[in-house]
């Protein structure tokens, strides 16, 4: 959190020192408030930074161990753990500082119209003060694949079974190989029946709590004059039972869609079995049919995304991020918006401007120091991300999802190889610095 | 744009009651927009926090939300067992003096480093400070190897002291900066007729500068206090075990240790969160001094 911080400014009218002094006693004193610092300075920063430094030319363990020149730089863009660190890194960058300055102004913006700005704020600062390792646990338990535990697959299959709901046998197979698998997993009885038919529908693969509710004992029906009927029933009872022979003790399956297809392919009707699985189409016209199931009644559940896999675990680390941060973003970005010349806005606006004009010709330009303060403290941040990585990426996606700052730890730490450590601590420092270096120069500028 | 004088037409002095209510009416979807967003960023926390008071074997088949359903699945279980757990309160304890510790010494080093920037006057003065402003550009990742050794050297790895020290250190850039810039502004004659009265430096400094002082210092104080609290990294490489490294030791098992995992966390953020409701003025003062004026 000191991260957000390091942007600051002195404030105005900084009184120069007194020059009168009585020489050494001066500088004992100015000694005695400076030593406890510049003692934790020196051996916690400055010796650090530059053993690092020179570390990161020599090899693998030891306090130094053997001079390997530029070996270990090359080990970073040799090695694919590192180069997914590397390519993670690049989207963080690009993804992280834009949606979090866009969502701070957007949200300091519209706040500052509501008479309850205060509590709005309070709720998405809030995870500013949380650790991120916390939240890295908080968005792991929303991100459970299983829509019945992972609150963000639940929503995803309430959308999703309202476009397209479960069928009523997700998991049932057919008990006997006299079918052929139909358009998306539709079953189809392999011979074409004729009326006077029978269809026996066996299927198993059905848990006992997923049958239908008011499951009754299957009949098969007698044929009839005219008429194709038959029976959809689960072949299968303690035992086992006989597949393909409807038997005591195996229930119908009730409420199932039955279709009738004409011997192109061509559904002609359809109907519901009963109680007893069995149903009925009458009065069918001389020919050969097909009869089958069609494949909605096989559907699958929504399963949930996976957000927590290989492919979309550095996703999921983004939104758990920007949640994080855009109360930063806000916070900051509505202050500069409360000290904005009010006479500039209310110009533009008794000028005819509409609001969005306003927002894109006037608000944003005056905007611009406050909204790239905020932009350059994301950046830096993120490439030090690390915490919310090891927390919320499974040990199994971590791989996927390594960022340098973690890679850099797991060299050293878990492989011990200190001199590759040290080599991707630098190469960090290498890409902060300049964004830092562009802050300071900022905030000197105008300071002066 | 035109000039402000050239206006066509001004609002009308007085609104009728009609106009107060079209307008109120204007901006009903802007409310609702803002109370949806507000509840969903909420979530996350939330959830956290029923899922911990959830027993595990309802966490294990079914979400959270269950409970507005059943709410009399709650129960505090978790946390008594948790708080019976030598190896959590210890960490707990591990994390308050790292957390304390670490916030008294930032704030009496920095202060006193601000004040010498301030105040007083020695040769070179400028240019160290730049010096000071200019380490904060270093990541703490450059500090990890070498004083890993060199805790193993001196024998002081895994110990409290050895993470206080560390996290000072890298808080002390922005400290002093912050210190110094806010003394810088305290006004010249209180201290000058301090000195002209006789008083010594270190007079000025606890009578005068601290109490003075003290916004910019309640800010620095409740910064550092969130930055260690909240910390993984640190302690993680020097094997110290405070409650963000323990819960990181029960990850490998997320699933079935979700009933320790759950409360722990919401244990480590609640700490975070008082100081922050209570602080909540000087935290945001800190985070403007940082950024924007």
């Amino acid at each position: 959190m000191s991260d957000a911080s390091i942007t600051a400014e002195p404030p105005p009218g900084a009184a120069p020192p007194e020059s009168s002094g009585e020489g050494l006693a001066r500088h004992l004193t100015g000694a005695f408030f400076l030593a406890p610092a510049l003692i934790l300075l020196a051996v916690w920063l400055l010796y650090p930074t530059i053993y690092t430094v020179i570390r990161s030319f020599f090899g693998r363990s030891g306090y130094l161990g053997a001079w390997v020149g530029i070996d270990n730089y090359k080990t970073l863009f040799t090695t694919s753990t590192i180069l997914t660190a590397i390519k993670n890194n690049a989207i963080w960058v690009a993804v992280v500082p834009a949606f979090v300055t866009a969502i701070g102004l957007i949200f300091a913006v519209l706040t500052e119209r509501v008479r309850w700005a205060v509590a709005f704020k309070t709720v998405v600062f809030l995870p500013m003060a949380i650790s991120a390792f916390a939240t890295g646990i908080t968005w792991r338990i929303m991100y459970q694949q299983n829509p019945s535990q992972g609150a963000i697959n639940a929503l995803g299959r309430t959308v999703s079974d309202a476009f397209s709901p479960a069928g009523v046998l997700p998991s049932a197979t057919p008990s006997t190989p006299i079918f052929q698998q139909g358009q998306g997993g539709a079953l189809i009885l392999k011979t074409p029946l004729r009326p006077n038919g029978v269809a026996l529908i066996g299927l198993t693969g059905i848990a006992p709590q997923d049958m239908p509710k008011g499951s009754t004992q299957a009949v098969q029906p007698a044929p009839k004059p005219g008429a194709i009927d038959g029976v959809v029933w689960r072949d299968f009872k303690p035992g086992g039972g006989k597949p393909g022979v409807v038997e005591q003790g195996e229930l119908g399956i009730p409420g199932v869609t039955v279709q009738l297809q004409d011997s192109a392919g061509k559904v002609m009707r359809t109907t519901k079995t009963d109680v007893h699985g069995t149903f009925d189409f009458a009065d069918v016209p001389p020919g050969a049919y097909n009869v089958g199931i069609g494949a909605q009644t096989f559907a699958k559940p929504f399963g949930g995304y996976s957000w927590l896999g290989p492919s979309l675990i550095t996703p999921a680390l983004l939104i758990a991020y920007i949640w994080i941060w855009a109360g930063f973003a806000m916070v900051v970005i509505a202050a500069g918006l409360s000290a904005m010349p009010r006479d500039v806005l209310e110009a533009a606006r008794t000028d005819g401007a509409s609001e969005w004009q306003v927002f894109r010709r006037v608000t944003v330009p005056l905007l611009a120091p406050v909204l790239s303060v905020v932009f350059i403290t994301m950046i830096i941040n993120v490439l030090k991300v690390f915490d919310i990585v090891i927390a919320l990426a499974p040990d199994s996606v971590q791989a996927n999802a390594n960022v340098l700052a973690l890679a850099m730890w797991r060299t050293a730490f878990t492989a011990f190889d200190f001199g590759t450590g040290s080599a991707i601590a630098v190469f960090i420092f290498l890409l902060v610095i300049p964004v830092l270096a562009l802050n300071i120069r900022r905030f000197r500028s105008e300071a002066s | 744009m035109t000039a402000a004088g050239e206006a066509v037409h001004l609002p009308a002095p007085g609104e009728s009651a009609a106009a107060k209510i079209l307008r109120a009416l204007a901006k009903t979807p802007l409310q609702i927009l803002l109370g949806v967003i507000g509840l969903l960023w909420l979530v996350p926390t939330i959830g956290l926090f029923i899922t911990s008071i959830l027993p595990a074997n309802t966490l294990a088949s079914q979400g959270w939300w269950k409970i507005f359903a059943h709410p009399s699945l709650a129960t505090f279980a978790n946390y008594s067992v948790l708080f019976h757990n030598a190896g959590l309160t210890g960490a707990l304890k591990t994390t308050a003096y790292i957390a304390v510790g670490n916030t008294v010494l930032v704030v009496i080093v920095g202060a006193l480093a601000g004040y010498a920037f301030a105040w007083l006057d020695f040769p070179g003065r400028d240019w160290l400070f730049l010096g000071v402003i200019g380490l904060l550009v270093v990541p703490l990742q450059m500090a990890l190897i070498p004083m890993f050794k060199l805790y193993d050297l001196f024998g002081i790895s895994g110990t409290v002291l050895s993470v206080i020290l560390f996290h000072a250190a890298f808080g002390l850039p922005f400290a002093v900066f912050l210190l110094r810039n806010f003394f810088a502004g305290i006004p010249k004659d209180i201290l000058e007729s301090a000195r002209i009265d006789g008083a010594n430096e270190i007079w000025i400094f606890l009578r005068l500068i601290l109490p003075l002082g003290l916004p910019a210092i309640a800010s620095l104080a409740i910064f550092q206090f969130l930055w260690t609290w909240n910390d993984l990294i640190v302690s993680l490489t020097f094997g110290v075990t405070p409650i963000t490294v323990w819960i990181f030791g029960q990850l490998r098992q997320f699933a079935s240790s979700i009933d320790i995992i759950a409360p722990a966390s919401f244990i480590s953020l609640v700490v975070p969160l008082v100081v922050f409701f209570a602080f909540q003025r000087y935290f945001v003062q800190g985070l403007l001094a940082g950024s924007v004026k």
